[in-house]
């Protein structure tokens, strides 16, 4: 039987970028606490808001996940306000992870947000990898990405740091065996054109959720086999099963 | 000793407690969490004549307690739900109401044929999905026409049957007593409250239908009145759902007279919802001495 939602203490919580946090807590489980691609449901509230918020896993190291959150509306407002000590209500990991079984060169593309997922299947995944990382203007968690991958690759939309210009720009797809990639959904649609029907192309998918474990059908999304939830079914999706455009 | 069975049109429930019909999926992702054995009852998604995708664009919007919702009565279709799921939620030790959509009047016979196959318990006819173009609520806002689908359903149906409200009934009242005169066995209220957000970024509505079903905190007083005046009209039980969060709301429920509750939106919340809400109203009773539900049962 799963668990929950659990109370469990933050370890940290810190804005790492404008807007941008990073949180940690401490997690006790007998099982595993979650591979890359899962989330969890985050609520630091009783019934205001009603709805849990999903998250990435960013990293698992022994007991503590971090997860890394923007700042865009009322519930990751609450977070950002949450201290060292102070309680959080968890429910997962949710939903299927990526892939870890894959050889060759892999390219991991991430635009915006859609990073923590990608920071640690960097860390996880056992072969080649290309880490490439579009960011508006404010460039964070590369320094910690660097230990896993063989090169990374940097745009910000203000040319601040690396190239200027969108992620996708520079994404040379021909040279890699296999591509993941979590970010706006025009951003992973641009990627699986680029690698057409050559590459295997693994898309994180986000939907607004409701429950956060398959009840709902809140988060349904048309794939070619059949409309699928994305905390279910996803929220990794082989990236032509998808229609970007629904 | 405790006591908080009840018995509706014949079905012996072991509790009140019901899992609302849209929110609880066919049991599978709940049983993960707790056994559903321990519910009362489950009512299953809105079951269709045929497969439906539901709708398309954004389908949950928060709004302050509560959610709006346009699935669209996304499921397989009735056949698929009696070979692929069915057999599970037979294998579960609980009441199980397949709740019951259509465009047309044929299709609610059609399927409710189907249904009288199987081992399903109870039937739930759902007048009153705010989110599909035709049939659903469009059934559930006049006494007239409900009555009028209720009449044919019943002249097939072999399974006890319920009737699914809507808020949007001209006259709650009075659509509950046409429903019972045209053959329901119990009623159950409310469904979800017809609703408008707008996205003033954009300059349009959230949803691609505008409007969406509301659920949630938001609506419980208000459904608590309705099952309030239902229940002291009609003489058949009554279910009360909406804005079901805790125990405490449904001891409420009952004193207004309800005989059993269905719990929707809270089990978004709380994956184990209704298992905590079953132990808080015993606890409840334990406190205060009271033994049965009929002793609260429409105090109000
Ligand atoms: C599987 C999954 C994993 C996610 N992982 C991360 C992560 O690691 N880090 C992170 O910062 N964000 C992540 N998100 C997005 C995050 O859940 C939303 O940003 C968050 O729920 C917004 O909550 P809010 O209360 O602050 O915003 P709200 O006040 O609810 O809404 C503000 C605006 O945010 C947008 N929004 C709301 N909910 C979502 C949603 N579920 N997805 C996308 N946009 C939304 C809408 O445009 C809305 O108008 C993930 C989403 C999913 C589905
Ligand atoms: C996401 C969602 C899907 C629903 N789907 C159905 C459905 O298929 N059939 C139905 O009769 N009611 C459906 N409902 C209505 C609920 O069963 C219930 O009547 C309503 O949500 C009010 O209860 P609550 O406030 O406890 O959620 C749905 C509600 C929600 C939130
Ligand atoms: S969020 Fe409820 S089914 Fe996916």
């Amino acid at each position: 039987m799963k668990e929950g939602y659990r109370e469990v203490d933050i370890s940290s919580n810190t804005e790492i970028a404008k807007d941008i946090f990073e949180l940690k807590v401490q997690l006790e489980s007998n099982d595993s606490l979650g591979d890359p691609g899962q989330f969890y449901m985050f609520r630091s509230w009783d019934f205001d808001p009603l709805l849990s918020r999903p998250f990435s896993i960013c990293n698992i190291e022994g007991n503590v996940v971090t997860f890394l959150y923007k700042i865009v509306g009322r519930g990751t407002n609450y977070l950002s306000k949450l201290k060292p000590k102070d309680k959080l209500k968890v429910l997962g990991p949710l939903g299927n992870g990526f892939n870890l079984n894959v050889n060759g060169k892999a390219a991991l593309i991430s635009g915006g947000i859609g990073i923590p997922p990608m920071i640690y299947l960097a860390k996880k995944l056992s072969t080649e990898i290309y880490f490439y990382a579009g960011f508006t203007n404010e460039v964070y968690y590369m320094d910690y990405v660097q230990k896993y991958v063989n090169k990374i690759y940097i745009t910000t939309e203000d040319g601040s740091t690396g190239q200027k210009g969108f992620i996708t720009d520079i994404f040379r797809p021909e040279k890699y065996d296999v591509v993941f990639t979590c970010g706006p959904s025009p951003m992973m649609k641009k990627v699986v054109e680029k690698c057409e029907n050559m590459i295997p192309v693994f898309v994180s998918m986000e939907s607004i959720m409701a429950c956060g474990m398959g009840a709902c059908l809140g988060c349904s999304i048309k794939t070619k086999s059949g409309m699928k939830r994305v905390c279910k079914e996803g929220p990794v999706f082989e990236g032509r099963e998808v229609f970007f455009d629904d | 000793m405790i006591d908080t069975k009840v018995k509706i049109a014949g079905v012996e429930f072991k509790n009140p407690v019901i899992a609302a019909s849209g929110t609880f999926g066919f049991g599978r992702e709940f049983l993960e969490y707790f056994p559903i054995s321990k519910l009362g009852g489950l009512s299953t998604k809105g079951l269709t004549l045929r497969e439906r995708e539901g709708n398309k664009g954004v389908r949950i919007h928060e709004t302050i307690g509560g959610i709006m919702n346009s699935i669209g009565l996304q499921n397989p279709g009735i056949d698929a739900f009696i070979v692929e799921e069915l057999p599970f939620l037979n294998s579960q030790d609980t009441v199980i109401i397949a709740n019951v959509s259509g465009n047309t009047i044929e299709e609610y016979v059609i399927s409710v044929e189907k249904l009288n196959q199987t081992e399903i318990d109870m039937i739930e006819l759902n007048i009153s999905c705010p989110n599909v173009k035709e049939g659903g609520i469009s059934f559930g806002t006049k006494a007239e026409i409900a009555s009028n689908v209720v009449t044919q359903v019943r002249k097939v149906c072999q399974k006890p049957l319920i009737v699914k409200l809507s808020p949007s009934a001209e006259n709650i009242v009075e659509m509950a007593e046409s429903c019972v005169e045209a053959g329901a066995d119990a009623l159950s209220l409310v469904n979800t409250f017809p609703a408008l957000a707008i996205d003033i970024s954009k300059k349009k509505a959230i949803f691609d239908n505008i409007t969406a079903g509301l659920s949630g905190p938001c609506i419980k007083p208000i459904a608590l009145r309705m099952v309030y005046e239902v229940s002291k009209a009609v003489d058949v039980p009554v279910i009360g759902i909406g804005g079901i969060m805790d125990y405490r709301d449904v001891i409420e429920y009952i004193m207004a007279g309800a005989w059993a509750v269905q719990v929707g939106t809270a089990n978004f919340i709380n994956p184990n919802a209704c298992a905590e809400i079953i132990e808080g109203i015993e606890e409840y009773l334990q406190k205060e001495g009271i033994s049965t539900l009929e002793e609260i049962r429409g105090i109000i």
